[in-house]
């Protein structure tokens, strides 16, 4: 455990930082130019999991569990989101045999 | 005594409330006996003041704290000084006479109780605006009476121009009414306090300081003007002849018009302290008299004869106490309300006895029928003619001695004035009482001397204008002016700033004489030209000489009033109507509406209904958000 800790630590804190910033971009762009329901759903995880990302590194960096404590109810709860989320995309598809999200333009006035 | 002041106003009030709910329940005898009776009550008590004020001065009494707000503190309370307890008496007593005429009078009106309630609660509101300790009660007063006078006037409203007259009235006293409210508020200003015994005694003591009082006093008499029918707002007064005669004689003539006079009689020392107020005062009264007088030359109904004279009457009072002369105005006060009320009533009972006719060109000759109503008429004329030992005599000459004092211009205006009233009077009388009659078959053959409740008040009246002028006969003819002597407590801070002007007798006896020789020769000229050649006025159709149609057109006031001010007003409204309502308003509002309809129809374009641009706006105000809390972070920058 102690040369976990160790190992992680070698590598520099900023890098974490731009290595999570650049997954979480990715996870922005995505969810912007995609059309494809799961791959928006994709991208949204990939955000997430960026922050889930920078909250341990810090953890690790000041020796404080809280961070990871958050990472588990993050987790738990993009699990719930996923289920959720997975069962409107099924509704979609059965009623627009589709899941393209510019079929759901009916959002206006 | 003290302790049952208040039932004096409280008692007509009573009446109003109970003849008002039973008008249409109660039989007539219960609702003319109810209104007499509690007037006449109000008499009893006033009288029973009277004495009290006469034995030991003024007499106070707080009814209830009426309202309190930081320093100000406005008592509804009561009080009766020398002024107000004449005032009083005035009104019961002459007030209950027209009541009791009234009863005969109206006997055959569908509103006979509808005009008791309403005569009743013109009583109250009379009585509180003599009886008020602070200008805020005299203008509750004030208002009550315009309002009553208002509902009189149109009391058969069923006649547009009878309900035409009403509105004019009212709308010539509120222009009065607005001067006099400011005025209150001035006094309230400048001296903190509208109690009368705070403002004058401050009044006097505020003057060596140097303080002016002009502009109070020519707004309070701006009031006085409106309700006591000067120039330029007397044309209201004629006009209110549409009510019925009692109420002519009660309110038009003996009570309501004299309002102004008892205001500035009232306020006597802020006038006096404000001589520019005075001269004011008193160029506007004798004109007035003048004016009215000329009018009332060429009148053919009895009763706008009786109108104008009243209105001239009320420029006398006018120029009285412009000069200084308060006793003299009051007392004028005084016996004019007995020989005009008595003329109005002698004309109603004229009137009556000849089916509602009013033009005197169809009358003539009623001397033999009517003949308690001529006796009492003759007393009233002879009365106001000022020819002695009547009661006009006294107090119309104390005015004019007073205003020769003053200034020998007005005397003369005044007593040429005194001619033409003679005059007009006289030919009245002719017209009415002598030579033959000239109505219809149908109204000779009804001619009658009218019920003994109607010529009560007449006989009782003639008395009082006989005996009237005795209670004030000057020193120059061995008398002690027992009316001055009585107010002069109430006039002795004005007495201070004015100083006394004394003419010696012999001024005094030719002044007098001059006056009466003017009356007497206007009296023989009417006597000519009426009786011994029988002239009539000429019918509506045939020509008049210029100056005599000038007179009867009322020198074409009303028409100037119209053009003048009615025109102009009514083209400033299609005016504004047109341009700035319909172009200038109607368009701010549409645009406003427009506006917001055009600007939505844009905005709603945002709403695409793409998921991917809600989402990608949403990022965006992330992004926003970010930036903004970044760099409003301190010490960042």
């Amino acid at each position: 455990m102690q040369n976990l800790t160790q190992t992680i630590q070698a590598i520099p804190l900023n890098h974490y930082i731009l290595l999570s910033a650049i997954i979480f971009s990715i996870g922005v762009i995505g969810v912007l130019v995609r059309r494809n329901a799961i791959v928006i759903f994709m991208s949204v995880e990939l955000m997430l999991n960026a922050v889930n990302l920078l909250l341990t590194a810090f953890s690790v960096y000041r020796g404080d569990a809280a961070g990871q404590v958050f990472v588990f109810f993050i987790m738990a709860l993009a699990a719930a989101e996923v289920a959720i989320g997975l069962a409107i995309i099924v509704m979609i598809y059965r009623n627009t045999n589709s899941i393209d999200i510019n079929v759901l333009n009916r959002l206006k006035w | 005594m003290e302790k049952y002041i208040w039932l004096i106003p409280l008692l007509p009030l009573a009446g109003f409330i109970i003849n008002g709910l039973g008008r249409n329940t109660l039989s007539k005898g219960v609702i003319g006996f109810i209104a007499s009776a509690l007037v006449f009550a109000s008499f009893v008590l006033s009288v029973a003041t009277f004495m009290q004020v006469k034995e030991s001065g003024a007499v106070n009494d707080t009814i209830f704290n009426w309202f309190e707000v930081g320093f100000v503190k406005i008592p509804f309370s009561f009080m009766i000084d020398q002024l107000s307890s004449i005032m009083l008496l005035i009104i019961t007593g002459v007030g209950f006479l027209i009541h009791l005429y009234s009863v005969g009078y109206m006997h055959d009106d569908a509103g006979f109780g509808k005009f008791f309630a309403y005569l009743n609660l013109f009583v109250f509101f009379m009585l509180l605006l003599v009886m008020g300790s602070n200008y805020l009660i005299m203008f509750i007063g004030w208002e009550g009476v315009g309002l009553c006078s208002y509902l009189l006037i149109g009391f058969w409203y069923t006649n547009p121009s009878y309900a035409d007259a009403a509105k004019k009235a009212f709308v010539m006293n509120r222009i009065g009414d607005l001067g006099f409210l400011l005025g209150i508020f001035f006094i309230f200003t400048t001296f903190r306090s509208i109690g009368y015994n705070d403002v004058f005694a401050k009044a006097t003591a505020l003057h060596a300081s140097g303080t002016d009082f002009t502009l109070i006093t020519i707004l309070l008499f701006v009031g006085a003007v409106g309700k006591s029918a000067q120039l330029p707002l007397f044309t209201w007064l004629p006009d209110a002849m549409a009510g019925p005669t009692p109420v002519s004689a009660l309110i038009h003539a003996a009570t309501m018009v004299t309002a102004g006079i008892y205001m500035v009689a009232r306020s006597n020392i802020l006038f006096s302290l404000a001589p520019h107020t005075m001269e004011v005062i008193a160029i506007v009264g004798l004109a007035t008299a003048a004016f009215a007088a000329l009018i009332a030359l060429t009148q053919t109904d009895i009763k706008k004869v009786l109108a104008y004279s009243t209105v001239s009457q009320l420029g006398y009072m006018f120029l009285g106490l412009g000069v200084g002369a308060y006793t003299g105005a009051f007392f004028h006060v005084l016996t004019h309300a007995f020989f005009k009320a008595l003329l109005f009533l002698g004309a109603g009972s004229v009137i009556h006895a000849v089916s509602g006719e009013q033009d005197m060109r169809n009358m003539g000759g009623l001397k033999g029928t009517l003949k308690i109503t001529f006796i009492t008429m003759m007393i009233g004329t002879i009365a106001i003619s000022g020819i002695p030992p009547f009661a006009g005599f006294f107090s119309k000459d104390e005015i004019l001695a007073a205003a020769y004092a003053h200034n020998p211009t007005y005397y003369v205006i005044g007593v040429i004035t005194a001619m033409l009233t003679s005059f007009y009077m006289f030919r009245m009388m002719y017209l009415t009482f002598y030579g033959k009659f000239r109505g219809t078959h149908e109204q000779e053959h009804h001619l009658h001397e009218s019920p003994s409740t109607m010529t009560i008040p007449l006989i009782v009246l003639a008395v009082l204008s006989i005996v009237g002028g005795f209670l004030g006969v000057p020193a120059a003819l061995g008398g002690h002016h027992w009316l001055h002597q009585y107010l002069s407590p109430v006039f002795e801070g004005s007495v201070k700033v004015l100083g006394e002007h004394e003419l010696s007798s012999s001024t005094e006896f030719l002044l007098m004489g001059v006056s009466v020789a003017g009356a007497l020769l206007a009296l023989g000229y009417a006597w000519n030209k009426y009786v011994k050649d029988g002239h009539v006025p000429v019918s509506d159709t045939e020509e008049r000489p210029a100056l005599a149609n000038l007179s009867y057109h009322k020198f074409y006031i009303d028409e100037l009033y119209d053009n003048i001010i009615r025109k102009p007003l009514d083209w400033l409204s299609t005016f504004f109507y047109n341009v700035v309502e319909k172009m200038g308003i109607d368009d701010i509002v549409n645009g406003i509406g427009k506006g917001t309809i055009e600007t939505s129809k844009g905005l709603r374009l945002l709403q695409t209904g793409n998921v991917g641009f809600y989402i990608f706006m949403m990022v965006v105000g992330i992004i926003a958000i970010l930036v903004y809390s970044f760099i409003s972070i301190p010490g960042l920058k």
